[in-house]
């Protein structure tokens, strides 16, 4: 007798078909605002007419667009170090050690993830407002922190939870204290993991725009630059030009860190 | 161990410090504050006695209603994509084999596509100049265009469902790579047809990860003011929109503190209550 497998007897329900007709759902406005940052047209209408890159060659005309893009890169790349920092020191804390407030740890980093935005975001205006320190880059940084963490913790858990504990005995055996051990034995095996969380954690910065619109000063993140722009119907191609370059980057990156998260198992 | 324990405390230190300074405490301010009587922006320095004014006037049928319509588009956004969703887990996990790695590629990719970017595409597809509207004039279906697709909730929650649909498969094809497939060999062998073994064994395994999914989007969802200001009009107005409002243009911040701990707290109770239907703790890890 053979067995009979799953994949005999299957219902009739078109799986492959739905699942391309999502995807046609997912890219064909995306596909859209592609072809409008190339059309002559500042209003879309069909059929599309006239080629030009002059919207590509705008955006790098536009000192105020650029410094944004460049502020976002800015504050990605801090609250996603601290994020993964503060990621790994609990993810090591709750592997490796037996404490009290163990599991209050793992909620707390865990928790903004249940917190609308929107509240996240007035909370922390109040509180700048309340110690009176003045709202700029940096407290954006600090919220897309707050956010980051959980991201960055539940990547980090997942690796931390599958090294083997002999290995850092075995460094400690050898000599190594243990921050020696953590630095050199720990956050080495982690590595992989660690790039993705940072990777993640930039990428949920580089695109957050409902909390730092409460927290930004006078400097712009690029969403908040996009978002004050967008009434206006004339600047629209410039900004989606500026956007689907950006586009470009953050799918590369999402793309490395969806690899790198991959390998670990 | 000479050295791990104080290890211990250089670790868990700074989280601590960092979300209790960042998270714990904006949010007992936020509360404190909604306490307070004042109708305009705060001067933290005035002294003031706690009042219950604020919660008085959040719990007008006006703002109740709203909270409602808002609650109830986010369920059924939440609900919409995490439908949509589904199938296309189903898919990656069960038909896609070696492929499916490539397939949940192609899915991310639109994720990682700026945000404000796809509500974008959205108003340029419901506009009256929009996609929609002149290819129907274009195919000579209508002569003028139709006015009622933006700027409506029906935009809204096409946007939302639109943005939200990646997301919601993440955590569905995750439950499902976990089902052992045994228990459907097993269910076959004893007879049962492939739509009782959807039924008795995906659906019930694959729970965790659906109203896991079902959450990631409600929550961020509820909150909303970005999309509802992009494609809303003064129909699709959200909750957050008059949070917001109440922090910027008509600057009343114990209100829209009040607001804002209602919010949190309608939140919280109906993902308490989801936990207690389902163990989200299978998926998370």
């Amino acid at each position: 007798m053979t067995r009979v497998g799953v994949g005999v007897g299957h219902t009739r329900v078109p799986l492959r078909a739905t699942y391309f007709a999502v995807l046609l759902l997912l890219y064909f406005p995306i596909a859209l605002l592609f072809l409008f940052s190339f059309s002559e047209n500042t209003v879309l209408n069909f059929p599309l007419r006239g080629f030009t890159l002059d919207w590509y060659r705008e955006v790098f005309e536009d000192a105020s667009l650029i410094e944004a893009a460049r502020n976002s890169v800015v504050v990605g790349t801090v609250a996603a170090t601290l994020a993964t920092l503060i990621g790994c020191a609990v993810s090591v804390a709750v592997v490796r050690f037996r404490f009290r407030g163990r599991a209050g740890l793992v909620g707390l980093a865990g928790l903004p993830l249940i917190v609308p935005f929107i509240v996240l975001g007035v909370s922390l205006f109040l509180l700048f407002i309340f110690v009176d320190f003045p709202r700029s880059l940096a407290t954006i940084a600090i919220g897309h922190t707050v956010v980051a963490v959980p991201f960055a913790t539940l990547i980090l858990l997942a690796r931390m939870a599958g090294l083997d504990p002999n290995l850092e005995d075995a460094a400690m055996d050898l000599g190594a204290t243990y921050r020696t051990t953590l630095r050199r034995v720990v956050v080495p095996l982690m590595g992989a993991s660690l790039l993705s969380a940072w990777l993640t954690c930039f990428i949920v910065s580089f695109d957050e725009v409902a909390i730092a619109l409460f927290l930004a000063g006078g400097d712009p993140t690029f969403p908040i630059f996009l978002y004050g722009q967008l009434r206006f119907a004339q600047r629209l191609p410039v900004l989606i030009a500026m956007a689907v370059l950006l586009m470009v980057g953050t799918v590369t990156l999402t793309l490395i860190a969806f690899r790198l998260g991959r390998r670990r198992t | 161990m000479l050295g791990r324990r104080g290890a211990l405390r250089f670790l868990a230190l700074p989280p601590y410090v960092w979300l209790g300074l960042f998270f714990v405490l904006p949010l007992v301010l936020i509360v404190a504050i909604s306490f307070r009587p004042e109708t305009g922006p705060i001067d933290f320095d005035d002294p003031w006695a706690p009042s219950l004014i604020q919660y008085q006037r959040a719990f007008e049928p006006a703002y109740l209603r709203l909270l409602g319509v808002s609650v109830l588009m986010a369920l059924g956004i939440a609900g919409g994509a995490t439908l949509l969703a589904y199938p296309v887990a189903y898919f990656l996990a069960f038909r896609a084999r070696e492929r499916a790695p490539f397939y949940l590629v192609l899915l991310l990719i639109p994720f990682a596509t700026s945000y404000l970017l796809r509500v974008m595409a959205w108003r340029l597809m419901l506009g009256g100049e929009g996609a929609i509207n002149s290819f129907l004039q274009f195919a000579g279906f209508t002569s003028g265009p139709l006015d009622l697709l933006l700027y409506s909730r029906a935009a809204v929650m096409i946007t939302l469902v639109y943005v939200w649909i990646p997301f919601a498969a993440l955590p569905i094809y995750a439950a499902m790579q976990r089902i052992d497939r045994a228990h459907q060999e097993a269910a076959a062998d004893l007879g049962a047809g492939p739509w009782s073994r959807f039924w008795r064994i995906t659906v019930p395994l694959s729970l965790p990860g659906a109203l896991a999914a079902f959450f990631m989007v409600f929550i961020p969802t509820v909150g909303e003011y970005v999309t509802p200001s992009l494609v809303g009009g003064t129909e699709g107005f959200m909750y957050g929109n008059l949070i917001q409002d109440f922090f910027g243009g008509a600057a009343n911040w114990a209100l829209g503190s009040a607001l804002s701990v209602i919010m949190l707290v309608v939140t919280l109770v109906l993902v308490a209550v989801a936990l207690r239907v389902v163990d989200v703790r299978r998926v998370a890890t």
